[in-house]
């Protein structure tokens, strides 16, 4: 498969870059921010979205989606990243739907797959618990109950969890922290007995809950894929998010660049254009060639989960440990290169900044995957 | 089946069977390949026959056209036998800077003659090629470069010094760079010429190198006459052939670090620091550099893979070898570093038996100039500012 879109996979950028940078360019998310909107998103758009088949876009065609892959998602979540446009892409149509895709029985398939398909439905998966991404030390417990588990616990850092219609929550069912044995993924109404959700206004202005679970009752049925088996179905998922959240990042870091370089261009001190300052030229350039070749990594790691989605771990952690240090530099040094503009909230690029900051936590940070290639390597 | 399936098959099992198992190990050094040549001799049995069987299929230029000496296959295959040779561990049978520089250049600004006469002695191992670009006081700035060529009948008589010439001490013949119109603008009057080291008034002066190696030489030219024919496209538009050979060195150089590659670095740190109960190195930073290098090295070679897949889909940009070669470079050094920092002392051994004369202190020394030979470092970053980010020229 060579390194590069197809002719299907770049016109679907085109047009996913055509509708988010029309109807949700950095000031449709700084609008929401400014306006405290309670949704945090637009639902409007998340419409037109499903209309144009990006919500289905991993929803298999037997249950009304389009059956695309991850170099699909990626594409469209390079784009959000241009424009940092909240949707619940990521949370609905990428992680949920891959989760029931991948883990759900025919029922559940039919009950949840064709509402996310067509918009009408919204999903969050709740996994973490502490600061740092850590998936085995999940400690959110699940006891068996009659016929079905009581949930009891906390989750931190739900991505849309306050506005899901449906939350995928990993919790244990055995084991002890730290063990893949005995995790397992329930389907939890969020209006459930017990359950209850905060809204965290987060530092980029995108949605996240905390939630908390005071005996939760859930029915055997709404186990997702087997119970205490539940590790490989989230890894595998996650691998997914992983892989998106990548994307959205080289998106973001292109985005900065661009406009870095352009004001370079731009700006005059001490007589001359600053990017005739061989000091900022070389930055510059380093920066470009750092972006290209995390680029290329995370194409890499989204064809291998298309093609080989059992041996995607190596790729996908080297897709997104690099992404985080690209992204990381990309905008620090976008910052830095606009001087004081760049430090004001007036001017974009603070946004960018502070979505970078979440997106490297999300799923793992870089040192996360650098640990885990580390430990596929034995070493 | 598909013909590129059918291809893959025959290649693999072609190799099997012919590839000797010495060269399925990673070399030590880079004396330790064939680099052909009048003078040349083979290190042992296992090379020759290697290299032979491969010749013998075109396959030591792979991609040129059968008429000149090559394998005729598709870009496709190409790739096909790179990664198959990949998977096995096959050593490259022969390093050459005809094949890696000077054969491209050919292929495209060369005449019919000249590919005739010079790619098939390349592509069979017969002439060993070197680059007399650098001079004493034309280095970053090559085009400064003085060495002249002054017209005499149907021949140029050359006269000045190059520098840095590698191997010009065993090289057959030289692809050169001189000054054929002194009036010029610097870049408007310089030719690109080929010929023979064992002509009349050429002859080199080797230089010691810090590995203790000394790959390199001054070389002299006094009165070393050459046929107006052996110019390589258009006289005085010799830049335009030097640039081109360039972006074919300097992706050869970024790529440099895929072809030394030893045991994984994780186990050599094994070896010398120890493991913690779960198995994890003892020595935490170092693990740390070691995975953070091995990121890197990974997202290097899937943009590697990108950059041929980008240049096949006619998608490149000329000037993307030298952001390669600048990432590529840089990678490398820092993985002897932490070779070095891995192997602690024993990595210190200058001169004995079990350190392989020094290999690997002498290995980490020599890739101090992959930053600077085919261009600096800085040079290529001024390249992908000012070509491809159209910063505005200081
Ligand atoms: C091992 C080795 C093998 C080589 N083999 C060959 C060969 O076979 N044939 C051949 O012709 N040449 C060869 N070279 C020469 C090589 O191409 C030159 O050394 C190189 O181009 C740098 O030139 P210089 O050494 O004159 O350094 P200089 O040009 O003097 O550079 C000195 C320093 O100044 C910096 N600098 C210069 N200009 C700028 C600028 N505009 N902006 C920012 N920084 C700048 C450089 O980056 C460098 O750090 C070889 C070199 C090495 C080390």
């Amino acid at each position: 498969m060579p390194l590069v879109l197809t002719e299907e996979q770049s016109m679907l950028r085109d047009s996913a870059r055509g509708l988010i940078s029309d109807k949700a360019p950095v000031s449709h998310l700084r609008h929401l921010r400014d306006s405290k909107d309670a949704t945090g998103f637009s639902r409007d758009l998340w419409k037109a979205f499903a209309e144009m088949g990006f919500s289905g876009l991993l929803v298999p065609e037997s249950f009304g989606g389009s059956g695309l892959g991850c170099v699909e998602a990626g594409v469209v979540m390079e784009e959000i990243g241009r424009t940092l446009m909240p949707s619940p892409f990521l949370s609905t149509a990428v992680l949920a739907a891959s989760a029931l895709a991948r883990g759900g029985s025919e029922a559940q398939k039919s009950a949840h797959l064709p509402k996310i398909a067509d918009g009408s439905l919204l999903a969050a998966l709740a996994i973490d618990e502490g600061a740092k991404h850590r998936p085995l030390q999940i400690s959110l417990q699940a006891v068996r109950s009659g016929n079905g588990f009581k949930l009891n616990g906390a989750k931190a850092l739900v991505v849309d969890g306050h506005t899901a219609d449906l939350l995928i929550v990993a919790a244990r069912t055995g084991g002890s922290a730290g063990e893949r044995h005995g995790l397992t993924l329930f389907l939890v109404d969020p209006k459930a007995k017990g359950l209850a959700t905060e809204r965290t206004i987060m530092v980029d202005a995108h949605n996240a809950a905390r939630i908390e679970f005071s005996n939760v009752e859930v029915n055997a049925d709404q186990v997702l894929g087997e119970v205490d088996q539940g590790g490989a179905l989230l890894e595998g998922v996650l691998n997914i998010g992983r892989g998106a959240v990548a994307s959205e990042m080289v998106g973001l870091s292109e985005e900065v660049f661009g406009r870095t370089v352009t004001y370079l261009k731009e700006r005059k001190q001490f007589g001359k254009l600053i990017g005739e300052f061989q000091a900022l030229q070389h930055r510059a350039a380093q920066l470009y060639i750092d972006i290209e070749i995390t680029r290329a990594a995370v194409l890499k790691a989204l064809q291998t989960l298309d093609g080989d989605f059992d041996r995607a771990g190596a790729a996908v952690a080297v897709a997104k440990a690099r992404a985080g240090t690209t992204a990381t530099l990309a905008v620090q040094e976008g910052v830095q290169m606009h001087g004081g503009m760049g430090m004001t909230d007036q001017f974009d690029i603070g946004f960018f900044m502070k979505r970078a900051r979440v997106c490297q936590e999300l799923f793992g940070d870089s040192n996360y995957h650098a640990d885990q290639l580390a430990r596929t390597k034995g070493y | 089946m598909s013909d590129l399936e059918t291809f893959r098959r025959e290649t693999r099992a072609w190799l099997e069977a012919n590839c000797p198992p010495e060269m399925r190990r990673p070399m030590t050094s880079e004396n330790d390949t064939y680099w052909g040549g009048r003078n040349a001799k083979f290190s042992s049995e296992p090379q020759r026959v290697w290299f032979e069987r491969m010749r013998d299929r075109g396959w030591t230029v792979p991609d040129w056209p059968k008429e000149y000496g090559g394998g005729g296959l598709s870009p496709a295959e190409h790739k096909v036998l790179r990664e198959e040779m990949a998977a096995m561990g096959a050593r490259s049978p022969l390093s050459s800077f005809g094949i890696w520089m000077l054969g491209p250049a050919l292929l495209k600004y060369g005449t019919e003659a000249q590919k005739k006469e010079h790619l098939p002695k390349i592509a069979a191992g017969l002439i060993r090629w070197c680059q007399g670009y650098s001079e004493p006081n034309a280095g970053s700035d090559l085009a400064s470069l003085q060495t002249r060529a002054e017209s005499d009948g149907d021949d140029y008589i050359i006269n000045g010094q190059k520098i840095w010439t590698s191997y010009a001490n065993y090289a057959d013949w030289i692809f050169c760079l001189v000054r054929t119109d002194p009036a010029a603008k610097k870049h408007d009057g310089i030719s690109f010429i080929l010929f023979d080291m064992a002509s009349k008034g050429v002859s080199t002066k080797p230089i010691l190198l810090i590995s203790g190696y000394s790959p390199f030489c001054e070389t002299f030219f006094d009165n070393v006459r050459v046929p107006k024919s052996q110019v390589v496209g258009q006289v005085n538009r010799g830049w335009d052939v030097a640039k081109y050979l360039l972006q074919h060195e300097r992706a050869m150089i970024s790529g440099m670090g895929e072809r030394g590659v030893g045991r994984p670095l994780g186990q050599v740190a094994a070896d010398s620091v120890g493991t913690d109960e779960r198995g994890r190195l003892e020595d935490t930073m170092l693990r740390s550099q070691i995975s953070t290098f091995e990121v890197d090295e990974a997202a290097l070679a899937a943009a590697a893979e990108r950059a041929i897949d980008l240049a096949k889909a006619g998608q490149s940009h000329p000037a993307f070898s030298s952001a390669m070669k600048y990432y590529g470079t840089e990678l490398n050094k820092r993985r002897h570093e932490i070779l070095m920092s891995a192997g602690g002392i024993d990595a210190l051994e200058w001169e004995s038996e079990r350190s392989r004369g020094g290999a690997r202190p002498r290995a980490w020394l020599r890739t101090k100039a992959n930053s600077i030979e085919g261009g600096t470092s800085e040079v290529m970053l001024g390249i992908v500012a000012k070509r491809i980010l159209d910063l505005p020229g200081a």
